[in-house]
């Protein structure tokens, strides 16, 4: 009996000497912190992608909860439902963002941009970019080794084996945008995804003159400017050879596809014209 | 022949291959048309100083190096600048590039074509640095980096030896040994005039021991100009670059970061002073260069090519079938380019040009890393190519710039060497690359 | 018109791959294998079979079921390296079921956990050996007596190896001198005709297959002549201070697995340090382990226990000691 007693009262002594002094530890080192970037970095997705800008989940919420200022911060990956339950937390208002969502910009597949040489060596696009124009000739365009590919962390995006370019997955891509960042060449941008995933985009960046674009690859942007003439809502701008389509102001009319000499223009999600249809090389999963 | 020296640390043993050492040099008629680049040295492209429709002589100044590193780069050919646009070169990408149709051979007024060598050097230190300068002369084993550059010692720098590199440590390449047999005696003035331009009075001529024929007939040319001496090196590769040679041949270490000048001395090719000789005491510009052509299944040769021929031309000439051949090397195997097209041009910096079939110069398969540590023995740097490439692939710059990246020579050694076959060189580069961006962007 | 290959420099490459560096490890092996069945007959040839061949089966298992990757790496000889060092591992009385899973561990537990060749922490086939002698000290201890040519099927006789004979002397208090004459001589014991593990007992076939992984490239020096060395120095040391109490340096070098340990398992290049520096630092630190084990541990034997312990510190010792720098302050 007498031993119960004495080992409660030995546990109790120690518990209660362990609990004061964790109590002003406690007091003593308290972290200050504004409670609301816990309940932010809740309601964030935690893919930690980094798309935001900011070093993962964490740094979003503290600095959402720093500046309260929702014009300059967005998570790509939780899109306008975070942000309105972020604004709830903050007890601000926000505006919504269209959704967008990675588009490649180039169409020099294995067929409308021949092969001139074999690249053997490190899969890697950096690499590659540094030692030859590519595989096709063409010094702007896909260079094939899937930096994009490696960099996605939500496996949005895959490499097509027949035509040697890759594909985004609408459904998983995020906008997070690492694989802009992972593009040694800069060919892919984050455009709108527009109504029902319609949008229209010149998948081509390529800056050469006409002639020598041409010569690489058949579906390059040749800069002649039709489209910029025929556009009726002045979203197409043409610099150094090379159309560029505004989707802030293009209204989706199609006119720039149908008078494209090269099928440079592509336009995605919208249903088939009765005529005829050029991007036919065009694959999306 | 005293005893063979070499560099202690890292090395392979490659194949050597030389197979057109015993061709002599034979030049080979000018083509219709010549592509010359305006970037072809190290440093800022040249500015083209000539328009379309133009006339020009042979030798005659087409585009001047404005820039501190930069150089002047001439006419190779007598005829009409029939445009000036870009034009595939060995950076595998299109620059500007100044195309010129030939017409019959008219050189530039004040050079001397005579074969009569000319012994007594007249020019003042300053002179020959100017001339260096004005006749474009870069060095010519392959990095191409301005040579009157390379001859202006910084303020409060002393060089005490000057190292003529006849190592020639790639395989296949012959160009500078069929120079150093055929133009001996040119060397050693243009030795002799380097001497004075850096203001040193002991150059020495390192020679692979694969070439005994050469290191026996320049010993006994030496033996006439006071301060050169000619020192027989092991074979190993890669001697013939700049800090291991100075280690095989004077035993100092250039620090880390640091160019030969820290430790006193200057390096230049045996091509290069030659080049010197003909730029000062015949007024020549750099105009033409010896290349060897070879490869695994061709005859091959050394040839003597005017600047901006299309190596096509070339190979017509050396009547070489293209049939087999896989891959186009420009320079030699182990740091050399490979060429998408034929169409490429020779520049200053052409030393060789390969042609390969594919079971020579095809990449082998890629297993795991096995940690064999066989890269880190073969590194003359002293690097860990293992750790460096696992930077590289994940990203980590810092880590790479940690374990001295940019120490890297890019000799090619742990790639070789790798049984696993993994790309080591190709993620090195990647990240010198970024680590040069990264420390760039630092100083900003 | 054609199209060329692209790459950048070097375009050439030396002749050695993985692939060969194994096979060459394999061909090594023989002149061990050869004498183990000399000298222990049928069984030794039969575990040895088998060990291979379950080590096979289990890398292909893996890869083609649990991976599900299209390339299989059993071609490339590593994992007949695991089997026939686990074979040369254990004697040859051994169950054959006890080798099969031992090499179940090997195969599956050391090495393709980690993501298969190249990629493993510890020697597969030691790791497999210890797992069995943890598991089955009985059976991984009863050691079958040579017997020449013997064609019978089944081992009967057995005796102690020369290390367990003075381990278990001693700790009845006997001496050194007497009990070293119930030790094998030690030109038996340089040729093989001693009892043991497999392919431990001859320590010429192990030099012969270690000259010719030297001759090759596969292995450099460094790791075998340290281990080796710092085994005889410190025996040396301790037989100096007391020739009673402990065995003769030579007697620890021809005795026991070293001599495999030092050229086949503590070379195996992917658990050993890069650099050369590191590698000698490794063979000593293997040397004085197995010393440590052998004279004051629990087991006879410490060889496969030192060269796993080292091969836990060789990530430290790949961070820690860097190859001397070109131009490097």
């Amino acid at each position: 009996m007498s031993i119960i007693i004495y080992s409660l009262l030995a546990l109790g002594c120690v518990a209660l000497l362990f609990a004061t002094v964790i109590f002003f530890v406690d007091k003593k080192f308290k972290v200050v912190e504004d409670p609301r970037i816990d309940k932010v970095q809740e309601i964030l997705p935690g893919a930690n992608c980094g798309g935001c800008g900011y070093p993962g989940c964490r740094g979003f919420a503290e600095a959402i909860v720093k500046t309260g200022d929702f014009s300059a911060l967005f998570c790509p990956v939780g899109g306008n439902e975070v942000a309105k339950k972020a604004a709830v937390i903050m007890g601000v208002e926000v505006k919504e963002k269209a959704p967008r969502i990675a588009v490649v910009r180039c169409n020099g597949s294995y067929q409308n941009a021949p092969q001139k040489a074999r690249y053997e060596g490190a899969s890697s696009c950096a690499f590659a970019h540094m030692l030859f124009a590519g595989e096709s000739g063409c010094p702007y365009g896909c260079l094939g080794c899937g930096d994009c590919v490696s960099s996605c962390t939500f496996d949005a995006i895959f490499m097509n084996p027949e035509t040697g370019l890759p594909v985004v997955i609408e459904d998983k891509c995020t906008s997070c945008g690492a694989c802009v960042k992972a593009c040694p060449r800069g060919i892919i941008e984050l455009r709108n995804k527009g109504p029902k995933g319609k949008r229209i985009f010149v998948s081509c960046i390529n800056k050469e003159k006409g002639a020598v674009a041409r010569k690489n690859c058949a579906v390059a942007c040749i800069g002649c400017g039709k489209c910029v003439k025929v556009c009726p809502h002045e979203a197409i701008t043409l610099s150094d050879n090379l159309a560029y389509i505004d989707y802030e102001k293009c209204k989706l009319c199609r006119k720039c596809v149908s008078e494209c000499p090269t099928g440079a223009i592509l336009e995605i999600n919208f249903p088939p014209r009765k005529t005829d249809v050029k991007n036919t090389n065009e694959v999306e999963a | 022949m005293n005893g063979l020296k070499t560099f202690p640390l890292g090395g392979v043993h490659p194949d050597d291959c030389k197979f057109t050492s015993q061709k002599s040099i034979v030049s080979i008629p000018i083509p219709e048309r010549v592509y010359i680049p305006v970037s072809q040295s190290l440093g800022a492209p040249s500015v083209p100083i000539v328009n379309k429709g133009d006339k020009v002589k042979t030798g005659q100044l087409i585009a001047k190096g404005e820039a501190f590193i930069s150089s002047n780069i001439h006419s190779s050919v007598t005829g009409e600048v029939e445009k000036i646009e870009d034009w595939i070169d060995t950076s595998g990408y299109k620059r500007k590039t100044i195309i010129i149709k030939t017409e019959p051979d008219v050189w530039e007024e004040g050079i001397d074509l005579s074969s009569e060598i000319k012994r007594e050097i007249t020019l003042s230190k300053e002179e020959i640095i100017q001339r260096i300068k004005d006749k474009g002369i870069v060095g010519l084993g392959g990095a191409t980096f301005p040579t009157h550059v390379k001859v202006s010692i910084p303020q409060g720098k002393k060089a005490e030896y000057l190292i003529i590199n006849g190592v020639e440590c790639e395989p296949y390449l012959t160009s500078d040994h069929r120079l150093m047999l055929e133009k001996g005696e040119e060397i050693l003035i243009g030795t002799q005039i380097l001497m004075k331009a850096i203001d040193v009075d002991q150059a020495i001529i390192g020679i692979e021991a694969n070439k005994p024929d050469a290191i026996e007939h320049l010993s006994k040319l030496a033996e006439k100009y006071k301060g050169i001496k000619v020192q027989g090196l092991k074979l190993k590769y890669p001697q013939g670059a700049e800090k291991q040679l100075i280690k095989a041949l004077v035993n100092r270490e250039v620090p880390s970061g640091k160019l030969p000048i820290e430790v006193g001395c200057v390096v230049q090719n045996v091509g290069t002073a030659f080049a010197v000789y003909e730029a000062v005491q015949k007024n020549k510009p750099l105009i033409n260069r010896v290349v060897t052509l070879s490869g695994n299944n061709i005859e091959g040769g050394n040839f003597m090519v005017r600047i901006g021929t299309p190596i096509q031309k070339l190979i017509d000439f050396c009547g070489a079938k293209l049939e087999n051949i896989d891959k186009i090397i420009n320079g030699g195997p182990m740091m050399g380019k490979a060429l998408v097209s034929t169409e490429v041009p020779v520049t200053k910096g052409t030393s060789g040009i390969l042609l390969f079939s594919a079971e020579v110069s095809s990449r082998m398969k890629v297993y795991n890393c096995v940690r064999c540590g066989k890269c880190v023995s073969a590194c003359p740097m002293g690097l860990e190519p293992i750790v460096l490439e696992k930077a590289a692939e994940v990203g980590n710059w810092d880590l790479a710039e940690k374990y001295h990246v940019l120490d890297c020579i890019e000799c090619g050694s742990c790639h070789y060497t790798c049984p696993a076959g993994r790309p080591l060189l190709d993620m090195i580069r990647l990240g010198k690359n970024k680590v040069n961006q990264i420390i760039r962007s630092r100083v900003k | 018109m054609s199209t060329y290959i692209l790459s950048g420099s070097p375009h050439v490459h030396d002749t050695q791959d993985v692939k060969k560096i194994m096979w060459g490890v394999v061909y090594a092996l023989i002149p061990a294998f050869l004498v183990s069945v000399y000298f222990f007959g049928i069984p030794a040839l039969m575990l040895s079979l088998l060990a291979v061949a379950s080590c096979l089966l289990f890398e292909f298992l893996i890869q083609k079921y649990l991976f599900k990757s299209s390339e299989l790496t059993i071609t490339d000889g590593s994992a007949v390296i695991t089997g026939l060092l686990l074979a040369f591992n254990v004697p040859s009385s051994l169950p054959w079921w006890q080798i099969v899973v031992g090499s179940l561990v090997a195969i599956g537990a050391a090495k393709m956990t980690f993501g298969g060749l190249g990629k493993n922490p510890f020697n597969p086939a030691l790791v497999g050996r210890v797992f069995l002698l943890i598991s089955f000290p009985v059976d991984m201890t009863t050691w079958p007596k040579v017997s020449p040519l013997n064609t019978s099927l089944t081992d009967v006789i057995t005796g102690p190896t020369s290390l367990g004979i003075i381990k278990e002397g001693l700790m009845k208090g006997e001496s050194i001198g007497k009990l070293m004459q119930n030790v094998p001589t030690y030109t038996d014991m340089f040729v093989g005709n001693i009892g043991g593990s497999l392919g431990e007992i001859s320590a010429i076939a192990i030099l012969i297959g270690g000259i010719y992984m030297l001759v090759r490239k596969i292995i450099t020096w460094h790791i075998p002549v340290s281990y080796i060395l710092s085994v005889f120095v410190f025996t040396g040391i301790l037989w100096l201070i007391n020739p009673e109490k402990y065995a003769d340096p030579v007697f620890h070098l021809l005795a026991g697995g070293l001599m495999l340990g030092a050229v086949f398992m503590a070379t195996d290049m992917v658990t050993s340090p890069v650099n050369h520096k590191a590698q000698l630092i490794f063979g000593v630190g293997c040397g004085v382990l197995t010393v440590l084990i052998r004279v004051w541990g629990a087991y006879p034997e410490g060889v496969s226990f030192a060269i796993l312990i080292m091969n836990a510190a060789t990530p430290l010792l790949n961070n820690m000691v860097k190859p001397k720098r070109f131009g490097g302050a």
